[in-house]
């Protein structure tokens, strides 16, 4: 790789972010997201309506975009734009948290399994191998209908049956890195089995482990959007971008704007993330 | 591969069922209200006939008997009856099984004709403007969510241009082979979009990885030209992966496709599925489960099988 920048010794984060901000997919992808977290976050001060206000007028039919309404409103007499901003909050908080539950199961569950090896692994990669011999998403569909969860449910039952991924890359580093000499001077050094685990090999594995979290926060968006698109997530009147998708499919032909901005949203941003990861896996693992 | 080899890769691979069945036995005997749900829900069920139906069903005995009597009749074929419609779970399945299998099978057809050109061109293009343009197309095709992409096809090509019917399987008394084929378009390309991207990525990065051997070198030296190589030496090794990912795939082809299905009335089991979702049929949401996790484990073992097939490097001994 052919490195310009200023001679001497850098920080590997500043490598890192420099390496990353080369990948203009990736940078873009960071805009991206930036911007459309800025407009969730910022949406119940701008949007002069509430999500699950009703302009009483409108009410039958959905109306066309107009200079009141941008986005145009749903048969309820619902500002659309206020609901897909609104339904990005609940879509990325759920994606995210989701991620962070998978990730964490992931890597404690991979790095037991790799680090102590015999019949721990046997047993964890044998209830891997369990949970990805079922279907996935009917799986998740069968959980979600028979329970009706509330948010921070789903986001466990999401979050539960997608570590399976994160656990094979976390215990086939641990499996490589256990057997190095940095991690026989440490036992030699007198550290324990945990601070083996989360001092030494751990911060060597987090390169894998943070392109696999990021692809995990776009597989959930996914996941949620699924779930609520066929009507067993998140329930109205609280909007996701896929229940804002269930509640326009039957309006297709009479109303296809309402189709568009939340359908947009999910494809965008779950593109954006998989360039991120990417962008993050070719900084932080160069192949050469 | 012998068949003795065969049948130990089957023997060590069928106990997986096992545990998977007693998961998915938990999952639907810890529903709130239980399997019976549907009938605790219905007036013109007594208290008294919901008791019998629960003796009938075997629900008064203990968890563990229930298992066990549940896993014998499943092995022996018996699948339970439907609480929807009081006819087999195998029936029900069985019924609705063909239309999955034409749909999974044209969608595997269409996928395998795109992507296998899309993923030797961007390798034999690499870093050309070609090779991005149908590098983002792909990264589109997996983050496009299928649902979304259904409902802008039946707007565009139902709605607006009136070329396609937007949903079902057949007109009904006007039902031909082009009427036929009508119907399984968009489903089918609905279906195809994700493993086209994923599949012709796999094929670029396997012969990517390929033409840096050393025999490919040997190839040019001898005076091959590119696509000579590329073809008939490249190719060949680059597809021992991708054969893999592809027989990993055929499980899909049989559990059948719940998003697409739905989307487009599609009488499969996916579609199948989510009714009995919304009719809390547990018996045929089980069967429906089981034959989808055998269907994984089943394409597993075919993938093993199919890459030491290929493959004459690779040994299980």
């Amino acid at each position: 790789m052919n490195e310009t920048g200023p001679a001497g010794p850098q920080s590997p984060g500043r490598l890192l972010l420099r390496r990353l901000l080369a990948h203009r997919p990736a940078v873009a992808s960071l805009i991206f997201l930036a911007v459309l977290a800025l407009l969730v976050i910022l949406v119940p001060m701008v949007s002069p309506y509430d999500y699950d206000l009703q302009d009483l007028d409108l009410i039958g039919q959905p109306a066309h975009p107009d200079a009141t309404h941008w986005f145009g409103t749903d048969e309820l007499g619902q500002d659309l734009l206020t609901r897909v901003f609104y339904g990005g909050r609940i879509s990325l908080a759920v994606g995210l948290s989701a991620a962070l539950v998978a990730t964490l199961a992931g890597t404690a569950i991979g790095a037991l399994a790799g680090f102590y090896g015999g019949w721990v692994d046997a047993v964890l990669m044998r209830l891997t191998d369990v949970v990805l011999s079922i279907p996935l998403l009917p799986l998740v569909l069968l959980l979600s209908g028979m329970f009706q969860p509330s948010l921070p449910l789903l986001v466990l039952v999401i979050g539960v049956l997608t570590w399976m991924g994160t656990a094979r890359v976390v215990r086939s580093q641990f499996l490589t890195l256990r057997e190095l000499e940095f991690v026989d001077a440490a036992r030699a050094l007198g550290a324990g089995s945990g601070r083996l685990i989360l001092r030494h090999i751990l911060p060597n594995a987090m390169a894998p482990i943070t392109v696999s979290a990021t692809l995990a926060v776009g597989s959930s968006i996914m996941l949620e959007s699924a779930l609520s698109f066929l009507g067993f997530g998140v329930q109205p009147p609280t909007p996701t971008w896929g229940n804002l998708l269930n509640a326009a499919s039957p309006w297709i032909g009479a109303a296809p704007w309402l189709a568009l901005p939340p359908g947009l949203l999910i494809f965008a941003t779950v593109l954006a993330v998989n360039f991120l990861g990417d962008g993050l896996r070719d900084a932080l693992e160069p192949k050469e | 591969m012998s068949v003795a080899l065969l049948l130990r890769r089957l023997i060590g691979t069928l106990p997986i069922l096992l545990p998977i069945s007693l998961l998915l036995f938990c999952i639907v005997h810890l529903a709130p209200g239980g399997p019976l749900e549907v009938y605790a829900d219905n007036p013109s069920v007594t208290p008294e006939a919901l008791e019998q139906i629960r003796i009938a069903y075997g629900l008064d005995r203990p968890l563990p008997v229930q298992y066990l009597l549940w896993l014998k009749s499943m092995m022996a074929g018996d699948w339970g009856y439907s609480i929807r419609t009081g006819r087999p779970v195998m029936v029900e399945i069985a019924e609705r099984l063909p239309a999955t299998l034409l749909l999974g099978g044209s969608a595997m057809a269409l996928s395998l004709l795109l992507a296998l050109p899309i993923g030797v061109l961007t390798a034999a293009l690499r870093r050309s403007t070609i090779d991005h343009l149908l590098t983002f197309l792909s990264f589109s095709g997996l983050s496009i969510p299928v649902f979304w992409l259904a409902l802008m096809l039946q707007l565009l090509f139902s709605i607006t241009l009136g070329w396609l019917p937007a949903a079902g399987f057949e007109t009904i008394g006007d039902s031909g082979p082009l009427d036929r084929l009508a119907h399984l378009a968009m489903p089918a390309v609905v279906l195809s979009f994700a493993t086209v991207a994923s599949w012709s990525r796999y094929l670029r990065s396997s012969i990517v990885e390929v033409l840096k051997q050393d025999y490919i070198r040997t190839a040019f030296a001898k005076g091959h030209n590119f696509a000579g190589v590329l073809i008939h030496h490249a190719l060949r090794n680059a597809l021992i992966p991708v054969v893999t990912i592809i027989s990993l795939e055929l499980a899909s082809v049989i559990s059948g496709a719940v998003i697409t299905e739905t989307v487009f009335a599609w009488p499969g089991i996916g579609r199948l599925f989510v009714e009995s979702m919304e009719g809390r049929d547990y018996p045929v949401l089980m069967g429906l489960m089981m034959l989808g996790s055998v269907s994984l484990v089943l394409a597993n073992l075919l993938a093993d099988i199919v890459y030491a097939v290929i493959d004459p490097r690779i040994r299980y001994e």
